[in-house]
């Protein structure tokens, strides 16, 4: 791990490279206007910002977006290698180094392929288009008759040109234009393939491939010690016997942010212990817990924003009404948020599993009152974090301690409890629908008001939403959280149904207060909306006597779904299924954002009526995720989001009261296991000639609304409130037969 | 006070306290990178190493009680000379993971069921795997992954 502060971004923007000259000439720009460009490029239009070629032909590619576990730095190499025209393996990268890398939003909302894979690409083409220019004008050869492969450019008779050579070292220092480019072009060879995940051999051998691998020359080990609840303060502690403890360097302590620094890892662990004995809180007590969190959501004052106002004159025979909820849910990574800090000569250099290496070491900035040129954030991969967790705040709480022990680095790990305790929720939902159908039970009017707290408190430049910087002597409170709009959406995400709807209102009611943070987690508002939309045609279907496929299809006029439905209902076996007694079938589509990838999730249950227990016996899901860069990362992160989402949809729901999250282990937030997950086939529909869609969160809104829909197959009860715990299932037995 | 220690093959003297838990001593001392924090309760099996072929929990056994015992971890399952164990192929062969922290504590759980049942049914290796928790649900592929190892193996 280098600790350099040297930035790379700092010799983009100063220059110092030679120009190549005019070989290259200038002329593609004059001919056509430059084309708005893909992806990130339109940020980062410098080719040089995202890819290096060095006199001997290594190639780095650059990048914002960084690793999660999902896969992305290899599906980007993918695109470069053929984009470029060079071979894969070799390929270095740099990724989420706010010193080197482009300027790239945060890893989230699967948005990286349409954003960091549109830019790689079309910077990949240009970049090799110049190299054939430059070869062609080199070599005195016709364009037409030059190819290129493997990192080299091949001449008429029998000559190469490596890309090094041409280049020798020099930068390319030029903008990206947007435009096709009439050179011969490079065969794919990557793309659409299942490239094995470059990250996997380390993390199987055990090579450090994780931040919490790093061990630095000089490390020391940081606990914080977390306030007990939402705005506790700090009002007794005395230092002294913490202090005395083996290998405790030094106790930090900024308001009431509390803090200790040892030599060893299970010293610091019991001087954390120490510091929670020695600590005394003021606390605030009362707000909602996990029973009343629906009422309160209803109760509280809330901002009204409505996404869709559409009257229809068609008028409805009937009026179809439910209401569905999800809890407060939890990110729960397997490895609890880590960063290592180090100050020295004026700058921090921290090293962060942030997806969002950008906007946090401004806000980080912001927090230590710094030039934001003095923090640099550089990505390790950790574990899996499916939307804002820990690893900002984590980052934060880094940033403080090496200001406290300048010169060396400074490792904080955040303990289990910490995790579950602080990292911030995937907000509790109440979503009520009402579809006015007519005579034939075709629907003609859509009501939806869904009730919300926020579900984004990145942080996004602002200090105040570092977990650490509201507790600061000097604090920064937590700004509002902000509204996310189109096409995006936040709470509302995907509350806008596909389906054709002559009349339509949807109505979302922000609450902008928290009894406990709250934050994006995998699919924001989308969980709760699809489940309810979803769960909702079901009911429809039913009272229209009608299959719930054939019922979904007839009000869908998008091609593409309509074929995923029928492709994945086919691979399911829907139309020969066979009701065995107590077991059922269901099914539940989305297009994430609608606009990102289209994603069909059938499933089969067995609900027993006497434990309540739903199992699932076996899934597929369908994806069409428009040209597949890497299909078996694609079906990866569709198993692993069905999966997670059915762990959300069966199991969880976390536990808090007066402002204190109660969930804070894996016995007290238990998760689908080995045994409990079904056998899931994934049916992927590939569309080469079409734009990238981001398909990384696209399963977590069907899955729920398949098992509920497969659940009343079964026993013929609706389930509308998540989570499908055995005792929710039996209480709902018993009121629907009473 | 000194312990001595037989970690993958290797004899160490470790200074760490006696109730340190053999995480920290694996991790911290060793520099040992498979054994990865979780829990610190036995909840995950994120730090799941081998103590005499037995699957044990690193994060809450003392260091005291893994000494005269051969300690396998996760660095020291492939070959002197890198050729990797066959349950790390078939990890890799079935691209059994995401974000791949879970996988240490995965491969060394298989490995010990394997030393115990080489040829499991799927429904076995589900329940070895139990307490081992994965939350980016690679679950099926690392089941696949200790399929193929067994049937590697055999
Ligand atoms: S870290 Fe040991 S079981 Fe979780
Ligand atoms: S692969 Fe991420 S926790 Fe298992």
């Amino acid at each position: 791990m280098s600790l350099s502060v040297v930035s790379r971004r700092a010799l983009l923007a100063g220059g110092g490279g030679l120009a190549l000259g005019f070989a290259l000439g200038g002329a593609a720009r004059a001919v056509e206007p430059d084309r708005p460009l893909p992806g990130s490029l339109a940020n980062n239009p410098e080719l040089d910002a995202w890819m290096r070629i060095d006199a001997d032909g290594a190639v780095t590619l650059l990048t914002g977006k960084v690793e999660l576990g999902q896969g992305v730095l290899t599906a980007l190499t993918q695109i470069l290698a053929d984009a470029l025209d060079v071979a894969i393996e070799p390929i270095r990268v740099i990724s989420g180094d706010t010193g080197q890398s482009p300027k790239e939003g945060p890893t989230a909302g699967s948005m990286s392929m349409p954003y960091a894979g549109a830019a790689v690409r079309q910077a990949g083409i240009e970049t090799r288009a110049l190299l054939l220019k430059l070869a062609a004008s080199r070599a005195g050869a016709p364009l037409s008759a030059l190819r290129t492969r493997d990192g080299a450019v091949l001449l008429p008779d029998g000559g190469r040109l490596p890309y090094g050579e041409l280049l020798a070292g020099q930068a390319l220092r030029r903008r990206a234009t947007g435009l096709p480019q009439d050179v011969p072009p490079a065969e794919s060879r990557h793309v659409g393939t299942a490239t094995p995940r470059r990250d996997l051999p380390a993390k199987i051998t055990g090579a450090p491939a994780f931040l919490h691998d790093d061990r630095p020359p000089g490390l020391v080990h940081a606990r914080v010690l977390r306030p007990p609840s939402i705005g506790a303060q700090l009002v007794g502690f005395d230092p002294a016997s913490v202090e005395v403890l083996a290998g405790v360097i030094m106790v930090v302590r900024d308001g009431s942010f509390l803090a200790v620094i040892a030599e060893k890892e299970h010293q610091a662990i019991l001087a954390h212990e120490a510091l929670r004995q020695a600590a005394r809180w003021r606390e605030i007590s009362g707000g909602p817990n996990q029973d009343t969190i629906q009422a309160w959501l209803k109760a509280r004052p809330s901002e009204e924003i409505r996404i869709v106002d559409r009257p229809t004159a068609a008028s409805s025979v009937r009026i179809v009404e439910a209401a569905y909820s999800r809890p407060m849910l939890m990110h729960g990574a397997i490895g609890p948020s880590v960063a290592i800090g180090l100050f020295e000569a004026g700058r921090y250099v921290i090293h962060t599993h942030s997806q969002s290496v950008f906007e946090t070491a401004a806000a980080i900035a912001q927090m230590l009152a710094v030039d934001p040129g003095s923090v640099r954030l550089i990505h390790r991969p950790g574990s899996g974090c499916y939307g804002h967790n820990g690893a900002d705040d984590a980052a934060a709480d880094a940033a403080l301690l090496a200001r406290a022990l300048p010169g060396r680095p400074v490792r904080v790990q955040w303990s289990r409890e910490d995790e579950h305790g602080c990292e911030p929720l995937g907000s509790a939902m109440h979503v009520e629908l009402a579809a006015g159908v007519d005579a034939r039970g075709d629907i003609v009017d859509w009501r939806c008001d869904l009730w919300s707290m926020a579900h984004s408190t990145r942080p996004g430049g602002q200090a105040g939403n570092l977990l650490p910087a509201p507790c600061l002597a000097q604090p920064f409170p937590a700004p509002p959280p902000r509204v996310i709009p189109a096409p995006n959406y936040g709470p509302d995400r995907n509350a806008i149904p596909l389906y054709d709807l002559p009349g339509q209102r949807v109505t979302t009611h922000f609450i902008r207060e928290s009894p406990v943070r709250v934050s994006s987690l995998r699919s924001l508002g989308a969980f709760a909306n699809v489940f309810a939309i979803e769960s909702l045609m079901d009911e429809l279907a039913l009272g229209a006597g009608a299959d719930p496929l054939a019922y979904r299809l007839r009000h869908l006029s998008h091609p593409r779904a309509t074929e995923l439905l029928l492709r994945t209902a086919e691979a399911f076996g829907w139309s020969a299924y066979r009701k065995a007694p107590g077991r059922g079938r269901g099914l539940a589509f989305a297009r994430y954002k609608n606009l990102a990838a289209y994603c069909v999730v059938c499933l089969e249950v067995e609900v027993s009526t006497e434990t309540g227990v739903v199992r699932v016996l076996r899934a597929t899901a369908g994806v069409d995720s428009g040209a597949v860069v890497n299909p078996d990362g694609l079906r990866n992160q569709i198993e692993g989001g069905l999966i997670q989402a059915l762990s959300w949809s069966l199991k969880e729901e976390v536990v808090f009261a007066d402002g204190k999250v109660l969930s804070t282990s894996w016995g007290d937030y238990p998760i689908l296991t080995f045994s409990e997950v079904p056998p899931i086939e994934v049916l992927v529909i590939d569309r080469p000639d079409t734009p990238l869609l981001g398909a990384g969160e696209t399963a977590q809104g069907p899955t729920p609304a398949a098992l509920a829909n497969a659940v009343f197959d079964a026993i013929g009860v609706r389930m509308r409130h998540l989570p499908l715990k055995p005792q929710s299932v039996l209480e709902a037995i018993a009121s629907a037969a009473g | 006070m000194t312990l001595v220690l037989n970690v993958d093959g290797v004899r160490h003297a470790v200074t760490s306290a006696d109730d340190t838990p053999l995480l920290w001593v694996l991790r911290g001392e060793l520099d040992k990178n498979g054994p990865k924090y979780g829990c610190g309760a036995a909840q995950c099996g994120a730090c799941t190493v081998l103590l005499d072929d037995a699957p044990v929990r690193s994060c809450v056994l003392p260091v005291s009680a893994a000494t005269g015992a051969a300690i396998r971890t996760l660095d020291g399952l492939a070959d002197a000379d890198g050729a990797l164990h066959a349950v790390q192929s078939a990890f890799v062969a079935e691209q059994a993971a995401q974000c791949g922290y879970c996988t240490s504590g995965m491969i060394m759980s298989a490995v010990a069921l394997l030393a115990e049942t080489p040829r499991p049914t799927d429904a076995q290796v589900r329940t070895a795997l139990d307490g081992n928790l994965c939350r980016c649900g690679a679950h099926n592929r690392i089941v696949r992954a200790v399929l193929r190892a067994a049937e590697a193996r055999t």
